[in-house]
């Protein structure tokens, strides 16, 4: 059976990546972006680079519902790439930036997916791929608000993994590490910087493989398990 | 929101005089807007940055890296007409519409290029005499002009810009989207190969594949002399009906900067003997996808390092017909005489003037080689630039990157005209790059 993709924050460049990836192989497409001239931009690019059928719209209206219809005689599947990564001097100069950190990394997502997953429940054997973070690993004092947020999706998403699990759906959490992005575009202090079409080919690797939570790329794992095992009363002292 | 602009330095392909400027990288056609009110100091647009020389560098100003504004908009298969934006890039034309029935109907010597900047540069294929230079097949394109306004530009509508722009190098403005014409075609062709014994019998080769052969290259072996000068490799091509969709070729790396003893003459005129000596003495046909011949040098990712740190220039000219040989022969004995570790050299014909006002065909011959940024180099590199001047012919700004302002001044006859359409369109001159301050492109009106 066909897959039909719902690309949520499609103007960011890894779904962009993504979704151009899963356009060549045949899927239907319904992308919602904040941008709606750039979001049809990205349709007429799908549909050009393979999708059969390529729909943009809002975050606005019922994501949802628009999806159930979209997705009909199809294997429902989501990809959640939104997010933003406000420097941590701007949120602690304006509470207006904490919470819309709060609300575009974790509260948005967390509503969306919760409703998306009985659509993906009614039609068993699609994905969600949902990116979170390596900043969600640990807390850290550049960073902290933005990653206690992305903690809380991949808490979300563990969750929901066990549902999927029941119900037919596979929950994939994938933590990016520094990717070419506009977020990290002109930000000092990158390193490993990968390109965003290899996070989209590790996405759907992980998908095949029926993983659960991957890093991309991989290497990360390697060093957030080393971030992780720092004992506290050394990483709070830690600039990093 | 605000523009982030990221502090970078940047060279060309060559990697020669590397300069400092600040980058934005717009990712959505709004925020290139942006890009542009953002500053009040000049600014130049930069696709892949697969240009040679300086064209798409601008040290202590900015910058708009236009790579991520790439996406496919419309296509019209009765027509071949494809609207996308300017940093779509050839290996995406191909990918998306070879399956379809058409290639790009020009393609430059790098399937990583951007089509801005094949417009920007009206490039050239192997396929000139046939099918002309890329700017001939465009129909329009948006432009983001100095006043902070987008126009669509077609040779009906603001032609003055439309003529200024083909070739123009990116002063005019940024090309955000365009319109041109694919060709129908497939993803083979059938290549004709035959090694050339001299100069001669080349040029007598071309003249015989003009009239016919849709795609024909020769390359030369730049270090032979005497009786052997001017011998090589010639290849003509057609458009074959293959089964199937050429695979994608892996890329090898070049994961360091050779060191500079790594070229010499002596490994590289063994590298050209071999390339000769495997050429069929006859001639002989063979199936090749299309990436292969159409970008050999693709498969080697970042080759440029194989010159080292210190990067090197290539040299292109094109020679009206007239002169040709005898300013080719001439080209080729400073070549030779001089010793330098250059590759092949590629010789191939043009069939006419581009629709740009700098636009680099004119009917003729062009000779492009690389040479290594040695001892040496910029003495050999004034010396062919002479020879193609007093031979009535014109350097490749997409190549240059040290031409003097006064050989840019003899070869391009319109570049008056050029400048008066900058004074119109751009009198702050918001549009500037390393390589139109060193041609002191504008500076020659009062």
């Amino acid at each position: 059976m066909k897959s039909a993709w719902l690309i949520l924050g499609a103007s960011s460049a890894i779904a962009r990546a993504f979704a151009r990836r899963v356009a060549a192989s045949g899927a239907d497409i319904l992308l919602v972006a904040r941008d709606g001239e750039d979001a049809n931009t990205l349709a007429a690019d799908f549909v050009l680079r393979g999708s059969p059928s390529c729909k943009a719209i809002g975050f606005d209206g019922d994501v949802a519902a628009a999806f159930r219809d979209f997705a009909q005689g199809a294997v429902p599947n989501v990809f959640l790439a939104f997010g933003s990564m406000p420097a941590q001097s701007e949120i602690d100069a304006d509470p207006a930036a904490l919470a819309q950190t709060l609300d575009v990394n974790f509260a948005s997502p967390v509503a969306l997916l919760h409703r998306l997953m009985p659509v993906l429940e009614a039609a068993p054997g699609g994905a969600i791929v949902a990116l979170g973070s390596v900043a969600g690993d640990r807390g850290r004092l550049k960073n902290y608000v933005y990653g206690a947020a992305k903690a809380g999706l991949h808490a979300y998403l563990q969750g929901l993994r066990a549902r999927g699990v029941r119900s037919g759906v596979q929950v994939v959490t994938v933590k990016p590490g520094f990717v070419d992005t506009a977020m990290t575009w002109g930000l000092p202090g990158m390193f490993l910087v990968a390109a965003p079409d290899a996070i989209a080919a590790s996405c759907l690797a992980a998908v095949a493989k029926k993983r659960d939570t991957i890093y991309a790329p991989f290497f990360w794992w390697g060093i957030m398990t080393i971030i992780r095992h720092i004992p506290e009363r050394i990483f709070k002292k830690l600039n990093i | 929101m605000s523009v982030r602009w990221k502090n970078s330095t940047l060279a060309g392909w060559g990697r020669f005089a590397a300069t400092h400027a600040r980058v934005a990288r717009p990712e959505r056609q709004s925020e290139l807007d942006r890009v542009l009110s953002d500053t009040s100091a000049s600014l130049i647009a930069r696709g892949a940055g697969k240009a040679y020389g300086d064209a798409a560098q601008n040290g202590a100003a900015n910058v708009a890296n236009m790579q991520r504004l790439d996406r496919l908009l419309a296509f019209d298969a009765a027509t071949g007409v494809l609207e996308c934006e300017a940093g779509v890039t050839f290996r995406t034309l191909l990918d998306a519409f070879v399956p379809k029935g058409f290639v790009p109907p020009v393609s430059p010597g790098t399937a990583f290029a951007t089509v801005g900047g094949a417009l920007a540069a009206d490039v050239h294929g192997k396929n000139h005499d046939r099918h002309g230079s890329f700017g001939d097949h465009v129909l329009w394109f948006d432009l983001l002009c100095a006043d902070g306004q987008t126009r669509r530009v077609s040779p009906d509508s603001h032609s003055d810009l439309f003529a200024a722009t083909i070739g123009g190098m990116g002063l005019t403005g940024i090309v955000r989207r365009l319109a041109f014409r694919l060709l129908p075609g497939t993803g083979h062709v059938r290549v004709e190969t035959q090694r050339i014994a001299d100069l001669d019998a080349f040029f007598a080769a071309f003249e015989a594949a003009r009239a016919n052969a849709t795609f024909s290259v020769g390359w030369i072996d730049a270090l032979a002399r005497g009786a052997k000068l001017g011998r090589g490799v010639f290849e003509t091509a057609e458009f074959a009906p293959a089964a199937s969709v050429a695979p994608v070729a892996k890329t090898l790396p070049i994961p360091l900067d050779l060191p500079p003893f790594a070229l010499s003459r002596l490994s590289v005129g063994a590298f050209n003997e071999f390339y000769w000596r495997r050429a069929p003495a006859q001639k002989r046909a063979s199936s090749r996808p299309l990436d292969a011949f159409f970008y050999p040098l693709d498969r080697l990712a970042d080759w440029n390092r194989l010159y080292g740190k210190r990067g090197f220039f290539q040299f292109q000219s094109v020679v009206p017909d007239a002169t040709a040989f005898a300013a080719t022969r001439k080209m080729l004995e400073a070549v030779s005489a001089a010793g330098t570790a250059s590759f092949l050299a590629v010789l191939k014909t043009l069939g006419g003037p581009g629709r740009g006002l700098l636009s680099f065909p004119l009917r003729g011959v062009t000779l492009a080689l690389d040479v290594p940024n040695a001892p040496g180099a910029t003495a050999l590199m004034a010396e062919l630039e002479r020879l193609a001047l007093e031979a009535g012919g014109r350097i490749y700004l997409a190549k240059d990157a040290l031409q003097a302002p006064a050989s840019l001044r003899a070869g391009y006859p319109h570049l008056a005209a050029f400048e008066e359409t900058l004074l119109r369109w751009d009198p702050q001159r918001r549009f500037a790059s390393d390589l139109s301050r060193r041609l002191r492109i504008g500076e020659a009106t009062p």
